[in-house]
């Protein structure tokens, strides 16, 4: 019943804000180069449904294939800096400091480097996911309970058993939290690398709408976008679920 | 080992903190030991390093100077001889019951099957039946030291520390736990070692009493109990003992300048 209210709510309010802009659209005859009302987007991403779905698999593919490249990097770095406190001390100011490099600076540099296919994308989406999985999961490796540790030492557990037995699943929660973060990032991280250059996804899409006033079409990859973001979301947040039972246990018992 | 033959000796046991030599004297000189299957407790001011006492013998830290003897030999810790429980349950939050209770086993090489077809096996002891899924968060209290003690026994170690396992918890369910402790204790005749700072629970459950002095700890008086179990606070003779067990540690609280 709270799940459905849940979903209700923000729905009509979606619904009204809908309503009202199709309204202020047909009152002040707004042209549809300027502002194209709801029914005409919607009626474009039905006509042209074929198109955006092709571009919106580019844009997933890039996303996802970056998610995996920065998950699997981001984790090996975390480890290494978790096992060695000079290597920590060596890496982690490097890490911080070069997020004050906007990344969508280097954008170009990515786009001469790997082209203007799927790589320079790809790479985009994963620079940006990179620092909060790192980040966190250093975090995560960071917060076992020190009494656990000592409890695991009487009971003589191996170094790698503590590993495995306490610090893998106490970090777990805190990987997650990197994953929700980057995977709201990534996005963004993919539809800029397409502005700068591409032959395809909803990026490329949108710079190319623009260019001949096709406004409907740049709203309809909007929402795609969106529905790509919220979707990417939902499925972190499921597979947390299958991952960490014991932190949504309380919730639902 | 004869009868008369200590399981455990501690003796001269000293331990300073700090950075500064010689550091802030916490146990200076105790002297301690416990028969194999005697129920030992100590009992004194807060802070006079109690835990102090079985961090070490846990091999935990380090003593300044004393021995340790187990039948008799020098030893550098107890640890792989003992098992160890405290206030905290310390249950791993991402283990269901059954996964939490073999824990020990698990690190003892004992596969997971064989380890939870063991612990299946003393569920109805602990009073966890039908609670072996659950997750300690969906526990109460006195659920989670029952789990923590099971953890404890299925170790099967022939020395038992436990450093105030009840303090947490409400007078009713203490007493309760106090019971199981019995119980269980009956049963696998474990030597235990309990720091309480309830002069009734030491009463209660053990067979003798050191009453150490406040820090730096030493031992004060060895108090024997004799009466048989289980013991009702109400009887005269436990009520004059812990008149006098109260009068001994309110000697060593300082009293607080006007």
């Amino acid at each position: 019943m709270k799940r459905l209210v849940d979903v209700a709510l923000p729905a009509a309010l979606l619904a009204l804000l809908g309503l009202a802009w199709q309204a202020a659209v047909w009152y002040w005859r707004i042209p549809a180069y300027l502002l194209p009302a709801p029914s005409v987007i919607i009626a474009t991403m039905w006509r042209r449904a074929d198109l955006l779905a092709g571009h919106a698999l580019t844009t997933l593919a890039e996303i996802g294939l970056g998610f995996a490249l920065a998950l699997v990097l981001g984790i090996g770095l975390a480890l290494l800096i978790h096992a060695s406190r000079i290597l920590e001390r060596a890496i982690m100011p490097l890490v911080i400091a070069s997020q004050t490099v906007p990344v969508f600076a280097v954008a170009p540099l990515l786009i001469l480097w790997f082209g203007y296919g799927l790589g320079s994308k790809v790479v985009m989406a994963a620079v940006i996911v990179f620092f909060p999985i790192v980040i966190n999961t250093v975090d995560g490796l960071r917060a076992a309970d020190p009494d656990i540790l000592a409890l695991l030492t009487i009971l003589e557990a191996s170094p790698w058993q503590k590993f495995v037995k306490v610090r893998l699943p106490q970090a777990l929660p805190f990987v997650f939290s990197g994953l929700r973060i980057g995977v709201a990032v990534s996005v963004i991280g993919a539809v800029i690398g397409e502005w700068v250059g591409a032959r395809g996804g909803l990026g490329y899409l949108m710079i190319h709408a623009n260019a001949q006033l096709q406004v409907e079409m740049v709203f309809a990859a909007i929402v795609w976008l969106s529905v790509l973001g919220v979707g990417l979301y939902a499925l972190v947040a499921a597979l947390e679920r299958i991952a960490v039972p014991w932190r949504f246990r309380r919730l639902s018992s | 080992m004869s009868p008369g033959e200590p399981l455990l000796e501690i003796q001269g046991l000293v331990k300073a903190f700090g950075d500064r030599r010689p550091g802030t004297p916490v146990l200076d000189g105790l002297d301690l030991e416990a028969a194999a299957g005697e129920f030992v407790a100590l009992i004194g001011p807060s802070g006079c390093g109690k835990s102090t006492i079985f961090n070490l013998l846990a091999g935990l830290i380090q003593a300044d100077a004393g021995s340790l003897l187990l039948e008799g030999r020098a030893v550098p810790h107890l640890r792989g001889r003992l098992a160890y429980m405290q206030q905290k349950d310390l249950l791993l939050p991402w283990r269901r019951t059954l996964d939490n209770a073999i824990l020990g086993l698990e690190t003892q090489g004992v596969p997971k099957a064989e380890a939870r077809r063991r612990a299946r096996g003393l569920l109805d002891v602990f009073g966890l039946s039908g609670f072996e899924d659950r997750w300690p968060d969906e526990l109460s209290g006195g659920m989670r030291q029952r789990v923590a003690l099971m953890r404890t026994m299925l170790c099967q170690k022939e020395i038992l520390l436990l450093d105030e396992p009840f303090g947490a918890l409400d007078a009713m369910t203490r007493a309760q736990m106090q019971e199981w402790l019995l119980k269980v204790w009956a049963r696998f005749r474990p030597t235990v070692l309990l720091v309480t700072h309830d002069v009734e629970e030491a009463l209660v459950l053990a067979d003798r009493i050191y009453v150490l002095t406040s820090r730096p700890a030493r031992v004060k008086e060895v108090v024997r109990v004799t009466d048989p179990r289980p013991r009702a606070m109400t009887r005269p003779d436990l009520v004059r003992r812990k008149a006098d067990l109260l009068r001994l540690l309110a000697d060593e609280i300082t009293p607080v300048a006007a």
